[in-house]
């Protein structure tokens, strides 16, 4: 990828400390990496803040969404993606999933002193390449550098901004009894992809990040399903807590089919090798929705035609009671109770 | 999944379910109570309740889940030891994953690795060998900590840190022997226990003969069990078949696994590089003799316990807590006074509370919060 890269001034050198002091050094920075690499209007002009004409925007909805949110990924690069492309996909689909047309993100990087600035090159493309692909654009950005060891290489936040239709009122407490909960496919990739990017474990498995935006799939589902209840990406935490989310916020129970949940068979053995649980396993580009049993069936055929949800199912219903409760039956005849994860899921002993 | 899926087989989930309930019908005349089958081993604890095992057997079947989780018998002052070690300069401490959340009684792992330590989880003592040999100029202490099924990989990486001369290295030796404990609750007072599920692989490194008390001495039926959940349904029904027949013997389930005579190099290596202990402290039982190994003096230079000062205070169990009388049976964990409220897997007061495969934690990680929802 380093090839496809125009070179800069800055090729095969290291960030340091002048890179983040407001002089010539981080302009140079910021005009050849930054502005250069993502390469939108707003940013181009070089004024404090990105503008917007609201006339454009009320055309696409009566709300406007914001978030934002902070990517320490560990290691920067991992089968499938980096930091560059989580930080982009990751808060697109924070607005995605609200019902949002996601349109501007800002990009506010945390850089170690000593970081390659290839690399910081490679992520500013990847980062351009994700956006594009998703129709959004970074329209403003800061950087700091602190020294080394006050980081760890590079932290990246993004916050976006998004249009919200008037139709459209997705909530975490509108599950009703007889609704259906559906996924846009394998759930735990992510998290088995970078488990194994670590390198700590040996393991040789091929899996690769799910890291997708979602913003396009669900502007489709929209079309079809314009009253989806509930919707979450199901990130950190897993399928689990997302699912305990919808439960204790609209009182209601969930029950689970386990043999109707797609889990890759590489991603099972990771997790039967480490004693983790796939559905407690960070995901990046999966969707979770509960939406009326009778939409069901045309969202399922619609989704399955588009990349980011071939492999969608629906993988259970909502109950009236026991209310707050996640119930997943185990496919042996048994079902036990899935609750939020109290700390870091660690792997046992034996 | 091969070699994962034949043993979760729905259908044959149901045949062995039919067959213990007819059992369970045929006892129910002569019960004054429910027959108790002790699972020793968490990892068995950990298979009954993701499988929801417990909801397919009759009423008057219950399931003891026994202290045979390493990380939740592990007492206060033996992890006020570890970050003791932990937090030595130059010291990389490595352990295996859950046992970074044990509480001690300042602070767990997972504190002290916060606070600045160099604590790193490993998989398996070897890795942590690796770790010697990239840091020569650090100690790295293993965590050595487990049953007979840990311990021949802690006994191998010892002498293969002395083959290399990798004088950086060192273990923190915890492993506990599972026949002495067994024995510990057996001879309680308060003990009702109709049968029991032996850990499948414990038994793998020590064979059948070491359960044999258990059968002739005590007259409890024991099978050893393999870890699938087709395999606690199977010796189940294998248990309940020596009830029905008036026999106590020990039969092995876990074929495909445990060798009637175990595995002789892995029980070389352990008479070579451990000693049994005079007595060890249990988180919740108390100190049981003979339950615990040391390192040889031969292998001092290798034993964290010589190469540095290590605290070993003892701090008394929190007095509220009746972990002891779970682990026997005698009350269910909902019946505890402070399950659920001042004892909960973020806050575990108790040694069954702390590891996902103790009993306390497995019910609330599971929603038995209390009686009702069961």
């Amino acid at each position: 990828m380093n090839s496809l890269l125009a070179k800069t001034k800055f090729s095969g050198k290291t960030i340091t400390l002048s890179h983040g002091a407001g002089g010539k050094a981080m302009h140079d920075l910021i005009d050849e990496i930054f502005v250069a690499g993502f390469d939108s209007p707003e940013l181009t002009v070089l004024e404090d803040q990105a503008r917007f004409d609201l006339k454009d925007l009320t055309k696409l909805g009566n709300r406007l969404a914001m978030t934002t949110d902070s990517y320490v990924v560990d290691p920067l690069f991992f089968p499938g993606g980096d930091i560059g492309k989580l930080a982009v996909t990751g808060t697109i689909n924070d607005l995605a999933v609200g019902g949002a047309i996601p349109l501007y993100l800002t990009c506010g990087m945390i850089i170690e002193e000593g970081f390659a600035i290839d690399d910081l090159q490679r992520i500013v493309a990847s980062m351009k390449a994700t956006a594009d692909a998703a129709g959004v654009r970074i329209v403003t950005g800061d950087t700091k550098v602190v020294p080394r060891g006050a980081a760890d290489k590079l932290f990246i936040n993004t916050a976006g901004v998004g249009v919200i239709a008037e139709q459209c009122n997705i909530m975490a407490n509108r599950a009703t009894e007889g609704d259906v909960v559906i996924i846009n496919g394998y759930v735990g990739d992510h998290g088995a992809a970078i488990v194994d990017a670590r390198g700590e474990l040996a393991l040789e498995i091929s899996t690769e990040t799910d890291c997708q935006p979602l913003n396009y799939l669900i502007q489709k589902m929209l079309t079809v399903c314009p009253d989806i209840h509930c919707m979450r990406d199901a990130t950190r935490g897993g399928l689990a807590t997302v699912l305990n989310e919808f439960a204790q916020n609209s009182q209601v129970a969930i029950e689970l089919d386990q043999t109707k949940i797609p889990i890759r068979e590489e991603v099972r053995g990771v997790c039967e090798v480490l004693g983790l649980d796939p559905l407690y396993l960070a995901n990046e580009g999966k969707l979770v929705a509960i939406v009326a049993a009778e939409d069901a069936d045309a969202l399922i055929e619609l989704m399955q035609q588009h990349p980011a949800g071939k492999n969608s199912s629906v993988i259970g219903k909502v109950a009236a009671s026991p209310q707050g409760k996640v119930i997943l039956e185990t496919g042996f005849g048994g079902n036990r109770i899935i609750d939020m994860l109290v700390g870091e899921q660690l792997p046992r002993i034996c | 999944m091969k070699f994962v899926d034949e043993f979760r087989d729905t259908e044959k989930a149901k045949s062995l379910t039919k067959a213990i309930h007819q059992i369970a019908l045929n006892l129910a005349p002569n019960l004054t109570k429910p027959l108790q089958i002790m699972e020793f081993c968490g990892g068995h604890t950990h298979t009954i309740f993701r499988y929801g095992i417990e909801q397919m057997l009759p009423d008057n079947i219950e399931m003891v889940h026994g202290p045979g989780c390493p990380v939740c018998v592990l007492p206060m002052g033996r992890v006020d030891d570890c970050v003791a070690l932990a937090e030595q300069p130059d010291v990389i401490f490595t352990t295996f994953g859950d046992a970074m959340r044990v509480p001690g009684s300042k602070k767990s792992l997972l504190q002290a690795k916060a606070d600045g330590a160099d604590i790193r989880m490993t998989y398996s003592p070897m890795d942590a060998l690796n770790i010697a040999r990239n840091n020569p100029d650090k100690e790295v202490i293993f965590f050595g900590l487990g049953f007979e099924t840990t311990m021949p990989s802690s006994a191998f990486t010892v002498l293969q840190a002395e083959r290399e001369n990798i004088s950086n290295f060192s273990l923190f030796c915890n492993h506990i022997t599972t026949v002495p404990t067994i024995k510990a609750v057996l001879d309680s007072p308060d003990m009702q226990l109709d049968g029991f599920l032996a850990p499948g692989h414990v038994a793998m490194v020590t064979g059948e003969r070491p359960f044999d008390f258990i059968a002739l001495d005590y007259h409890k039926p024991i099978v050893i069990t393999g870890f699938e959940p087709l395999d606690i349904l199977h010796s189940l029904w294998m248990v309940l078949q020596q009830i029905e027949q008036g026999r106590s013997v020990v039969e092995n389930q876990y074929t495909r696994i445990v060798q009637p005579n175990g595995n002789t190099p892995a029980l070389e290596a352990i008479s070579q590089v451990f000693e049994i202990r005079e007595f060890f402290e249990w988180r919740g039982l108390g100190s049981i003799d003979h339950s615990g190994v040391r390192m040889k003096a031969s292998y001092a230079a290798y034993d964290a316990e010589k190469k540095f000062a290590v605290p070993n205070l003892k701090i008394a169990d929190p007095k509220s807590c009746q972990c002891g009388e779970v682990v026997k049976g005698v009350i269910k964990p909902w019946d505890c006074k402070i399950f659920g409220t001042k004892c909960n897997p973020e806050n575990p007061m108790g040694a069954l509370m702390v590891s996902s495969e103790g009993a306390c934690a497995a019910y609330y990680n599971n929603g038995y919060h209390e009686k009702e929802t069961a």
